[in-house]
């Protein structure tokens, strides 16, 4: 059976390949292999998934030893893989989500014509993001890491023609690089410290290593999650790579990768178990962003930009729990799961809408739109109540164990945290209900008739992006786009409660993560209660803001803070000003040392070798006479210099 | 008596069948299989002084040409067999009466220069070159060697389409004196040997089919000094026949290591003579230190690299360079070991001015001939930093180096030989710029060879260099191995400008041509790349011949 693991890999690698090198003549079918291809790994995944079901809960771990790829003596690594209840887990969702998003992408990119290589780069992500999971050591996990990046970064600038599109992917992939190195400087200390980079091995003798070097590995595999998962400090590509097309924004920038961060630390849990620091470090980082990007998504108008904002936020709250340790790595795997269907669901939806409003998407410009788009809204709808946790539904199950887990982290750390978790709960139900109000009720806003022009045009360079300016006609998608939105809508509203009820997630991911209950100081009831308090909360100021009166179709001046929140809470200036900047002044310097100094040296030097050159050369005067003086004086001197050497 | 005793002198130590006391002259043994090699060429180049004779001036260049390659074939084959046969290690041996090594470092450098001979033959035999004249196709060398230039006996002589095929017996006793020059065990026969290499390299100068008066200049210059260094080698050798009453290696060794018993009365008042053996010892040194080109003996070599026709030039740089280092390897590690500690600061101060005098001035060189004159004198002192360190490694080393920098030199002269403009081959460096543009694939076979002298990884040249300085830093000559590596430094200047200018500069309106070669010298130039890429790329298996065949027999 476990020669079936690289099936997983091979099924959308070779569609990569077919696809991408296969030329124009697969234009017209090229869709349909990505498409087929990205579904047979899914049916392999399941395939391993029932064998899995029928093994007990120790023997469920498979591996598969494909070859031995740097055979150097004392630095070994082999391509293999490690097929776990963790990377099923992953597995299921990467190639089932990602299924039906290339089915989604067939409607959705019809009328581009390089769909075929935007199906190849798809499959090349899968594939990537496959090895990434199922890699069984460190070195090979990083070339998935890698991969899944590269891909990241050829979707996101897919519509190269537009320069917001090409910048945002270099964005995307310089910001990586920063937590790209932080990995590799991982798998090097890693080296130095186990002589190994193989999971077993590593995470078995995390025991007898000392705190201070674990502590460091920590931190850099820290770095790496932040750079991929878009946390604070790195997080400031994730916004721009919203000019992507839709279904990479659903695919990669919601469902999947970035959430490589998250499996990163919870696979390394053991590593982060014995390096509190380090542990600490995550649960920081979790919670600044789950605010930080809470806060961002209340005040974007872009419907793609708010749910950036928001898939940061909630990828911040896998992050805490990750942090959290063996209390909390199971709920933010769970989490995680849950996530991948809504947030995905919900990214279909707002494609759905932009499909039908001439790719608009500043949502000041959309507006009642249910009526015209029933299956959307329904979704869409059915994704949101997940999101901010409505009673039975996914998001509600995942979020409060989250909450629970913060808070069962026990002393001040434990209020503190569980305060931050629920008051991002209340953040997220203001601004997903913000996002659902402005799109699909009130006023219909995108009616020229009905609401006149603006008196300053233009103000918002959203509205420079959406498409051309004739009235659009909202229309509901094609089949092909609206049924992975009713199979996503299904697992937002049916997953959580799957997972939960008889803690069948739980014992599923146990073996692997381990769990623990914690000392929760408060019960599980109150703080369900809490939830629902301020889940309430936050829809009523929402609607009290967007529901009750009529929304300007332009964006009021607003508070300090909401101008700061839309620019991303300031982190392009933060970045511009301390690191661009820093870096032209550091750059500048060194040039100016390099002009003046190095190449006074170097100059300096060359000068004088041409100079000794010359006048050495003035000995060569071609006297036959000259040279056998030379030589003759050479061999006094060598005679001389023999005997002195006898002498002393 | 006294005959008796230098008698054991000369034949104690090489275990060659002694003669027997007393009065009777025995007749000497010579073993001819151990000199095959020796004596194919030898006797090839008689034959070929035959053909000269007899055979019609038609036939004789298709005639001197595959002789001469026949020759150089099959003594290859000899040294060959002869290494099959474990001569070049366990069976190492001394033949014809202690006259002659044959062991790992002899038979690797004499199949060295036989294999680049070979090669440079090639482009002896180049005749596409020039341009037909008189209906016949014409090669590098004068229409008549005795012919003064420019008279009218000249014009004749190029009407009628002469050609010079006596260079092929000149090039065969050359390289027999090449081969006996590595493998010399007694200094006499050093010395034999000496000029039977050197006599046919001094007429071959001379007979340049352009340039001629150049090419004379250059052959008397050559001579001249040639002969001036040999006064000084054969001084030396009377002084150390003095200091030991023998001219045998071993001979002279056992009696610097003072294992000697007997001593010859009539020799008595100098023998043991320290001061004759170093001024004898400097003197032979200087010697062969003026033919591998070592600053402050190297004057001849840019006027004479220029001068002499190119493909003897290539011959010359890469051969005698071979022959000449094996000789100094032998001397020193066979008969001056117990010198060592005398000689090493010398030989240390000749290496440090010779890779940094020849790095140095090649920088102003605007000639290509002259330039590569120069990078062989800083080769020369690469070398000497390998010989210096006084080890086995360092033996194999050199004997490495040496094989990796004849192939790429013989090349390079050979591409020399295809930038043409109408006054024959355009060594001006001007004439060369933007030569990539025109010609690429001309211009990046010699970038390849620039790039393999300069030391640049995965040439060959790096291996050796590598090797060499390796072994110097291990034999604790690591000072040798800095300035090493400054003058590598200074030297990748002046290669890689003349791959600038080949490739980034403006092509010149009145700029050379490039001469479609006869596969001839195109299989010249393939060997040369292709050593330098393989060497360069696999070198463990050559590192690893050179360290078998790094030990001398004594």
């Amino acid at each position: 059976m476990e020669n079936l693991i690289a099936l997983l890999i091979a099924a959308p690698l070779l569609g990569a390949a077919v696809l991408l090198c296969g030329g124009r003549r697969l234009d017209r079918t090229g869709h349909w292999i990505g498409t087929l291809l990205a579904g047979a790994s899914f049916v392999v995944g399941v395939v391993l998934f029932t064998d899995m079901l029928g093994r007990g809960a120790e023997d469920r771990t498979l591996h598969q030893r494909l070859f031995s790829w740097i055979p150097v003596e004392g630095f070994q690594a082999d391509v293999a893989f490690q097929l776990d209840q963790l990377s099923m887990t992953f597995v299921l969702l990467i190639t089932g989500v990602g299924t039906l998003i290339h089915i989604y992408s067939i409607g959705y990119m019809e009328h581009d014509e390089r769909r075929r290589r935007f199906f190849g780069y798809l499959n090349l992500f899968l594939a990537a993001m496959l090895l990434l999971v199922i890699a069984d050591n460190y070195l090979l996990l990083y070339v998935g890491w890698e991969g899944v990046g590269l891909a990241s970064y050829l979707l996101i600038g897919f519509w190269q023609h537009k320069p917001s599109a090409a910048t945002a992917a270099k964005k995307a992939f310089l910001v990586n690089r920063v937590g790209d190195m932080g990995l590799s400087i991982a798998i090097m200390l890693m080296f130095t410290t186990f002589g190994t980079f193989a999971f077993g091995p590593v995470l078995g003798s995390t025991g007898e290593t000392s705190e201070g070097k674990l502590t460091a590995i920590g931190l850099m595999l820290l770095l790496a999650a932040c750079g991929k998962s878009a946390q604070v400090p790195l997080q400031s590509w994730l916004g721009d790579a919203m000019e992507g097309p839709t279904p990479v924004s659903a695919l990669i920038h919601a469902a999947t990768m970035v959430t490589a961060g998250v499996y990163l630390i919870v696979r390394s849990g053991a590593i982060f178990d014995g390096a509190p620091d380090a542990q600490l470090a995550v649960v920081v980082v979790g919670a600044v962003t789950l605010l930080f990007g809470a806060i961002v998504g209340c005040a974007k108008d872009d419907i793609k930009k708010a749910l950036a904002g928001s898939t940061m936020s909630q990828i911040g709250y896998m992050i805490l729990a990750a942090g959290l340790g063996p209390v909390g790595y199971v709920f933010a795997i769970m989490h995680l799961v849950t996530h991948g269907f809504f947030k995905a669901g919900l990214f279909l939806g707002a494609g759905s809408v932009m499909h039908g409003m001439n790719d608009e998407v500043d949502m000041r410009k959309y507006g009642g739109l249910r009526k015209y788009m029933p299956v959307t809204f329904v979704t869409f709808g059915l994704g949101y109540l997940a999101i901010i946790g409505f009673p039975g539904l996914s998001g509600f199950f995942s979020k409060d164990k989250i909450i629970e887990a913060a808070f069962a982290k026990g002393g001040t750390e434990g209020w503190i945290l569980g305060s931050v978790a629920l008051l991002g709960a209340a953040i997220t139900a203001f601004y997903m209900t913000r996002v659902m109000l402005l799109t699909f009720f009130g006023e219909e806003r995108w009616r020229h008739a009905a609401t006149p022009s603006p008196a300053e045009p233009d103000v918002e360079p959203a509205a420079e992006t959406g498409g051309d300016h004739s009235e659009p006609h909202p229309h509901e998608s094609p089949r092909s786009m609206t049924v992975p939105m009713i199979v996503l809508a299904f697992g937002s509203v049916f997953a959580g409660g799957f997972f939960s009820i008889g803690d069948r997630f739980l014992h599923w991911l146990e073996p692997v993560t381990g769990h623990d209950h914690g000392h929760a100081p408060v019960s599980a009831t109150t703080v369900t209660a809490a939830t629902m308090v301020v889940l309430v909360v936050g829809v009523a100021i929402a609607w009290a803001m967007y529901g009750r009166r009529p929304v300007p179709a332009v964006a009021p001046r607003g508070s300090l803070l909401t101008r700061a929140a839309r620019r991303d809470l300031l982190q392009d200036d933060f970045n511009h000003v301390v690191l661009v900047r820093g870096g032209e002044h550091l750059t500048r310097s060194l040039v100016y040392v390099d002009h003046t100094l190095v190449d006074g040296v170097v100059n300096g030097t060359a000068a004088s070798m041409g100079g000794l050159s010359g006048r050495l050369r003035t000995l060569q005067n071609g006297y036959a006479r000259s040279y056998a003086v030379s030589m003759f004086g050479g061999a006094v001197v060598l005679i001389a210099a023999t005997l002195l050497m006898r002498a002393v | 008596m006294s005959a008796t005793a230098v008698h054991s002198l000369w034949t104690t130590a090489g275990g060659v069948t002694s003669a027997a006391p007393g009065d009777r002259f025995t007749a000497p043994t010579i073993e001819y299989a151990q000199l095959a090699p020796v004596l194919i060429v030898v006797g090839v180049a008689v034959l070929g002084v035959l053909v000269e004779a007899f055979v019609p001036r038609r036939a004789r260049y298709t005639t001197q040409v595959f002789l001469t390659v026949v020759a150089l074939a099959a003594a290859f084959a000899a040294v060959v067999g002869l290494a099959a046969d474990g001569y070049a290690t366990k069976n190492a041996h001394i033949a014809a009466m202690g006259a002659v090594a044959v062991d790992g470092p002899a038979l690797f450098l004499q199949g060295t220069v036989l294999l680049v001979s070979m090669v440079a033959v090639f482009t002896f035999a180049e005749r596409r070159l020039d341009p037909a004249s008189h209906g016949n196709r014409v090669d590098s060398f004068a229409a008549q060697a005795g012919s003064v230039p420019g008279s009218d006996s000249e014009k004749a002589a190029v009407r009628a389409g002469f050609t010079t095929t006596e260079v092929f017996p000149l090039v065969l006793f050359s390289v027999a004196g090449m081969l006996v020059f590595p493998a010399a065990n007694d200094l006499l026969t050093l010395f034999v040997a000496l000029e039977v290499f050197s006599l046919p390299l001094y007429l071959l100068c001379a007979i340049a089919r352009r340039k001629r008066l150049m090419s004379q200049e250059s052959a008397v210059k050559y001579f001249l000094l040639g002969s001036f260094s040999s006064a000084f080698l054969l001084f030396g050798i009377a002084l150390l026949y003095g200091y030991a009453g023998t001219v045998s290696y071993a001979g002279i060794a056992d009696v610097v290591d003072g294992t000697v018993q007997q001593i010859d009365p009539a020799l008595a008042d100098t023998m043991g003579n320290d001061a004759l053996l170093l001024i004898g010892g400097a003197m032979i040194l200087m010697g062969l230190l003026f033919k591998v080109g070592a600053v402050p003996f190297h004057m001849w070599t840019p006027d004479v690299y220029q001068g002499a026709p190119t493909p003897v030039t290539g011959f010359m740089a890469a051969a005698t360079k071979v022959a000449a280092f094996g000789a100094l390897l032998r001397l020193l590690y066979v008969v001056l070991p117990g010198l060592t500690w005398d000689l090493r600061p010398v030989m240390y101060g000749v290496a440090v001015v010779t890779m940094l005098g020849g790095a140095v001035v090649a920088i102003t060189q605007t000639d290509i001939k002259r330039l590569l004159a120069y990078s062989s004198i800083a080769h020369a002192g690469f070398i000497l930093a390998g010989v210096i360190a006084a080890s086995p490694d360092g033996v194999s080393s050199v004997l490495f180096y040496l094989g990796v920098y004849s192939f790429v030199t013989v090349g390079a002269f050979a591409v020399v030989t295809l930038v043409r403009d109408a006054g024959g081959e355009a060594t001006h460096l001007s004439k060369w710029a933007g030569l990539g543009r025109r010609s690429p694939l001309t211009a990046a076979v010699f970038a390849v060879f620039l790039l393999s002298f300069a030391g640049i990884p995965l040439t060959s040249g790096f291996s050796g260099k590598f090797a060499v300085f390796k072994a110097a830093a291990d034999g604790g000559a690591a000072g040798l191995v800095v300035v090493g590596v400054i003058s590598s430094a200074i030297a990748a200047f002046f290669y890689i400008r003349v791959i600038v200018l080949m490739f980034f500069s403006e092509p010149r309106a009145d700029g050379p041509t490039v001469a479609v070669p006869s596969p001839l010298t195109m299989t010249t130039i393939a060997v040369g790349v292709a050593v330098t890429l393989v060497l360069g790329l696999a070198p463990q298996y050559f590192l690893d011949l050179a360290g078998q065949a790094g030990v001398f027999v004594r």
